[in-house]
């Protein structure tokens, strides 16, 4: 079977993989990071949002093949030392989230809409942004409150992002 | 998905020389939808040539009064370059338009151009500014590259490896979302350059992306959304689907069409 390298939330990590692999798959079930979800499959509701290389990815619609050498971030890597993002930590003042199924694809779409459009987006910018991810609890409305509130917080702190 | 053999050469050459020599091996560029298509098992090729290391496929460059595109340029790439902005805005616009932020990340112009889905955006910006399809083997006028539903010129084993876009006077794209796929019902590219308009319409053809003749003649008498008034379009050989039936399209092309000459004049 071929062999994959990459960094995996700061680590290195390999495995020998079948080619079909999607990269949400070596994620969740051989390194078992079960954070990244899986929702629908067809690339369409964002619960598998992860970042490679800096930028927002659907890992259920990338081999893990394609990504050799590739740098991870997954939910799993963004609070450091016990202690949560500042867009998380937005999701949980603003109650972003009910179920919790799409909070994590949710929170790395949000940290990469902060990376690309700054601290400051207006609410139909953080809308707009937000069409590759799809919430069947909240209505959206929390979830963009938490955005909007996470991004100021990540412009203020220092970023915790460290793994990127 | 059924089990594949996965290749990844560096440059165009080694993947055309590999897909001549592996059996029923199929190019993967950013594969948003190829891998959809696979996980359905509606597409089951024995080899993968992952085109996402060949370098030389990537870039974008002014060549001339050309803007010349890597067809392994992701979409977010083109939405944000400098060059692209300046000269052909409306096709960074197109771009930008794309499925959502994390596809607009993987997906390529070259994959959307060579898969010829009838509500693809790609399609329309090139037929529209007349562009060049670049391959491996030959260069091919939009205007024959595009032959039916996800049908192109592009024969067995040929990879297109860039675009190139003539700069228009003025340019816009305009497209009436599925609000659930973000493909266009329909969208409308208008290009203006000399004399000459020039209309793509994706997202509404049975056959895919075509040019209305009479809009074309229309605009080109006059580039204004009055230069239209008085005209309708004929909804025979339109869509027909769960989400707009071919009625509504027709409409939907006049408006996007007025919309996209107002923007165009706009800028």
């Amino acid at each position: 079977m071929p062999k994959v390298s990459m960094v995996v939330n700061g680590k290195k990590v390999s495995g020998d993989i079948d080619s079909r692999t999607l990269l949400v798959q070596f994620l969740r079930e051989e390194l078992r990071l079960t954070g990244t979800h899986v929702g629908c499959d067809t690339s369409q509701c964002g619960c598998c949002v992860v970042h490679v290389n800096g930028s927002s990815l659907k890992s259920c619609t990338v081999l893990a093949l394609s990504l050799e050498g590739a740098n991870v971030v997954t939910i799993e890597g963004l609070a450091q030392d016990g202690k949560l993002h500042p867009m998380q930590e937005a999701f949980r003042e603003n109650h972003g989230l009910q179920c919790g199924f799409c909070t994590p694809g949710m929170i790395m779409a949000a940290v990469d809409m902060v990376n690309r459009k700054g601290p400051d987006m207006d609410e139909a910018t953080i809308r707009h942004e937000l069409e590759g991810n799809i919430c069947r609890c909240t209505g959206y409305h929390n979830i963009v409150k938490a955005i909007a509130d996470g991004a100021q917080k990540m412009g203020v702190a220092p970023q915790a992002a460290a793994a990127e | 998905m059924y089990a594949f053999t996965y290749h990844r050469p560096e440059t165009a050459r080694k993947a055309t020389n590999l897909v001549a020599k592996v059996e029923d091996a199929k190019f993967l560029a950013g594969g948003m939808t190829l891998l959809p298509t696979m996980k359905q098992r509606l597409a089951a090729p024995t080899a993968l040539i992952d085109l996402s290391t060949a370098e030389d496929m990537r870039g974008i460059e002014l060549k001339g009064r050309n803007v010349v595109i890597g067809a392994m340029t992701r979409h977010f790439d083109v939405a944000n370059s400098a060059l692209v902005k300046e000269k052909i805005p409306a096709l960074a616009d197109l771009a930008s338009m794309i499925g959502d932020p994390a596809v607009r990340h993987r997906g390529t112009i070259g994959g959307s151009v060579a898969n010829n889905d009838p509500a693809a955006d790609y399609p329309s910006a090139c037929l529209a500014l007349n562009a060049t399809i670049i391959t491996n083997k030959r260069k091919i006028p939009a205007d024959e590259f595009f032959v039916g539903l996800f049908e192109t010129a592009l024969e067995e084993g040929e990879l297109i490896v860039k675009i190139s876009f003539p700069i228009p006077s003025k340019a816009a794209y305009e497209k009436f979302r599925n609000p659930a796929s973000r493909y266009a019902i329909v969208g409308v590219f208008v290009a203006k350059k000399g004399s000459e308009a020039r209309v793509a319409v994706t997202g509404a053809g049975s056959g895919g992306v075509f040019r209305p003749n009479r809009l074309e003649a229309a605009l080109t008498a006059k580039f204004h959304p009055k230069g239209l008034d008085g005209l309708s379009f004929p909804a025979e050989g339109l869509n027909t689907d769960i989400h707009a039936d071919a009625e509504y399209r027709a409409h939907l092309i006049m408006v996007m069409t007025r919309r996209a000459v107002a923007k165009a004049l706009a800028k």
